[in-house]
Formats: structure tokens, sequence, C-alpha cells
């Protein structure tokens, strides 16, 4: 996959590198320290995957995709979690990394866009709908959960849950109408789950962040439930919060 | 105060010495540009400006493992882009420690 750089931090650039080198796949065709450089490239160059800073001086990450035309996928990065929900009003966005960007959460969005191509392509100028198929990773943005239950597959509302406990060999998925138990795993549910909205806190625990009433030390109460927050999940927790 | 440290960096070089030097050069040689940058923004009374090298600087921060640091710069970006320097002296000292810390290493 060939995929470039743009960011106007060099640190940024020299880390993102460092983490393309440990995906095989990902074959890094240039860097660019600003965006018009980058869109000169792009005008004469075949680019799979761009890696993209949102915040540069001038020419914004969000001016460079609304100016090339047909815009290879796109892994936003930023040190800004509050752009989160503007960066998915755009079909080619993958994904959005906050930094500092952790090895796993990397290789998560590496995977999601190789699944973006699968998943969207066929579906160009349609309406997103549910596949229905176990075996394909649903686009972050799809609205429907399907679950197994009692040999039924059960639709549920991605943005009506707003916790999901591990319980065993099982989760329990607590939605605002109703609670479903399922036997999966938290891995296999986060996977799913948008990551704009839905964080892990907690071994035994995902929750929606936009749910939250308040957050007290180690802990986010959300509806009736208290959460707690283990201590390396906080600092992402944090991030995710418009502080005032 | 919190110190800086090598957990984020080790954890990205996974042993890579060679990877740890270069972004360690790299930080070295960026961080005086943004610094002096911020201070002529701030003696301008540029506050916008100066809240987008803070918005470099925190990335910066947050590579040196200061987890209560990097809410310290965050709240003061958006301080200053809403036109106030509230948290200027915490942030200046912080900007001090790894100005230090990156000198001595």
């Amino acid at each position: 996959m060939n995929c470039i750089i743009i960011d106007d931090e060099a640190t940024a650039r020299a880390i993102l590198l460092q983490l393309c080198t440990k995906v095989p796949e990902l074959n890094v065709i240039g860097e660019f320290s600003n965006a018009i450089q980058a869109i000169k490239y792009l005008n004469q160059n075949e680019v799979d995957l761009i890696f993209l800073d949102i915040h540069m001086p001038d020419f914004t990450g969000f001016d460079l995709i609304q100016t090339i035309k047909n815009p290879p996928r796109i892994i936003l990065t930023t040190s800004d979690a509050n752009f989160a929900i503007e960066a998915f009003e755009y079909d080619c966005i993958v994904d959005y990394l906050v930094k500092p960007i952790l090895l796993p959460r990397f290789e998560k969005a590496i995977q999601k866009s190789k699944n973006f191509t699968r998943e969207v392509k066929p579906a160009e100028g349609e309406v997103n709908t549910p596949s229905g198929d176990d075996n394909k990773e649903p686009e972050t943005s799809t609205p429907d959960l399907y679950v197994n239950i009692d040999r039924r597959l059960i639709k549920i509302d991605i943005p009506s849950i707003y916790l999901i406990e591990a319980k065993g060999d099982y989760i329990n998925i607590k939605t605002e109408d109703k609670n479903y138990t399922v036997h999966s795993t938290l891995k296999k549910i986060e996977d799913k789950l948008p990551d704009h909205t839905f964080l892990k806190v907690h071994r035994s625990y995902i929750i929606n962040i936009h749910k939250i009433i308040d957050i007290e030390d180690n802990s986010v109460l959300i509806k009736k439930d208290v959460i707690p927050v283990s201590r390396s999940n906080r600092p992402e927790l944090m991030k995710r919060l418009n502080l005032l | 105060m919190e110190t800086p440290n090598f957990s984020y960096i080790n954890d990205l070089s996974g042993g890579d010495k060679e990877f740890e030097t270069q972004l360690f050069g790299i930080l070295k040689e960026e961080l005086p540009k943004e610094k002096e940058s911020y201070e002529n923004f701030i003696k301008e009374k540029k506050n916008e400006e100066a809240g987008q090298v803070v918005h470099k600087l925190k990335h910066k921060i947050s590579i040196l493992g200061m987890e209560k640091s990097y809410v310290i710069a965050d709240t003061y970006e958006n301080n200053l882009r809403k036109g106030n320097t509230n948290l200027k002296e915490e942030f200046e000292i912080l900007l001090q420690i790894i100005t230090d810390f990156l000198e001595e290493n």
C-alpha cells in the first residue's frame, strides 16, 4: 500500500515513519511538511493512503481533503480529539488517530483501511446498509450491529449502546431500552464499534463516551452504572473530553 | 511538577537505538525553534498564533510521557485560542523542564 505522510511537525513525521516500518505492507513514498507540496505530489502520483495532520498553518488537513479530487483513503492524525465528528463526515476518512499514537492503535487503523476498500467501493453512491455477513468488518459509521442470540440475528442500534461489560465468555450489551447477553468478547465488539464514540476504559468495560454523566477519580458514571477506569486508559479518556 | 520519561519512545522504538537517536535529534532541533516562535508570539500578544505553536509543543509533551502536563498544555492552548493567557506560568515552567531534559540527554 503506497502511502504518504503530511504533517508540519518533523517529530510527528518521524514517529509515523517508524510506525509504518512496523507494518510490512505499508510503503511510504513521500513525506510533506505542508499540504500544498502534498497536493502537487498527489496530482502526479498514485497514492493509496494518506496520514494527514489536521492542524497545519495556512492550509489545514480539511482544506486538503476539500481541494483534491477523488481523495484516496485518509487516516487523520492529530493532537486534538475535538474534530472526530467533523472528520467522519468525509467518505474518504478511514480513521482518526489521536497523538501520541501507539502501535496497536496504529495497526488497527491500517486494518480498518484494508477493510475500507472492501466495504466502501461496491457501495459507492448507495446508502450504507448492514451486510449481515459476520466475516465482514462494518464501516465505522455503520449505525446498526447484529448479534446472534438463540440463533436469531438481532439488530442493535449502535448509538443507543451506552455500556458493554465482559462476563466470562459473554458480553453484556446495555442500551437505552434493553440489555443483551451475547457469546462474544470485548475485543470482537470493540472492532465493530466507531472509535470516536466508544472507548475501552478498563479490561472489562467499553463505554459510549457521549453517555458519560460524570467522572470522579478512577471511575465514570453512565446511567446508573459506576464503571472503573484503569490507570492506563485514563489519559485516552481525558483526551476525548471537551474540557473547559 | 512531572518529569519527562522515555516510556513512549521506548515502546515506539522497540529497542531500535538508531531510531531513538534520530528522534531525539529531531526533538532537540525542533523544540527550541517552536519555543522561540511561541515566545515571540506571546511578546507580540498574538495569542491565536501562540496557541498554534502550543498545539505542536503539547505533542512533544505527550511524547515525553507527561500526561498531567499534557492536560495543562491542552487547556492553555484552548485559553490562548479564546484570547486569554491563563495557565501561562504553569505552561512555561513545564516548557523549561522539557527543554532542560532534552539538553541533558
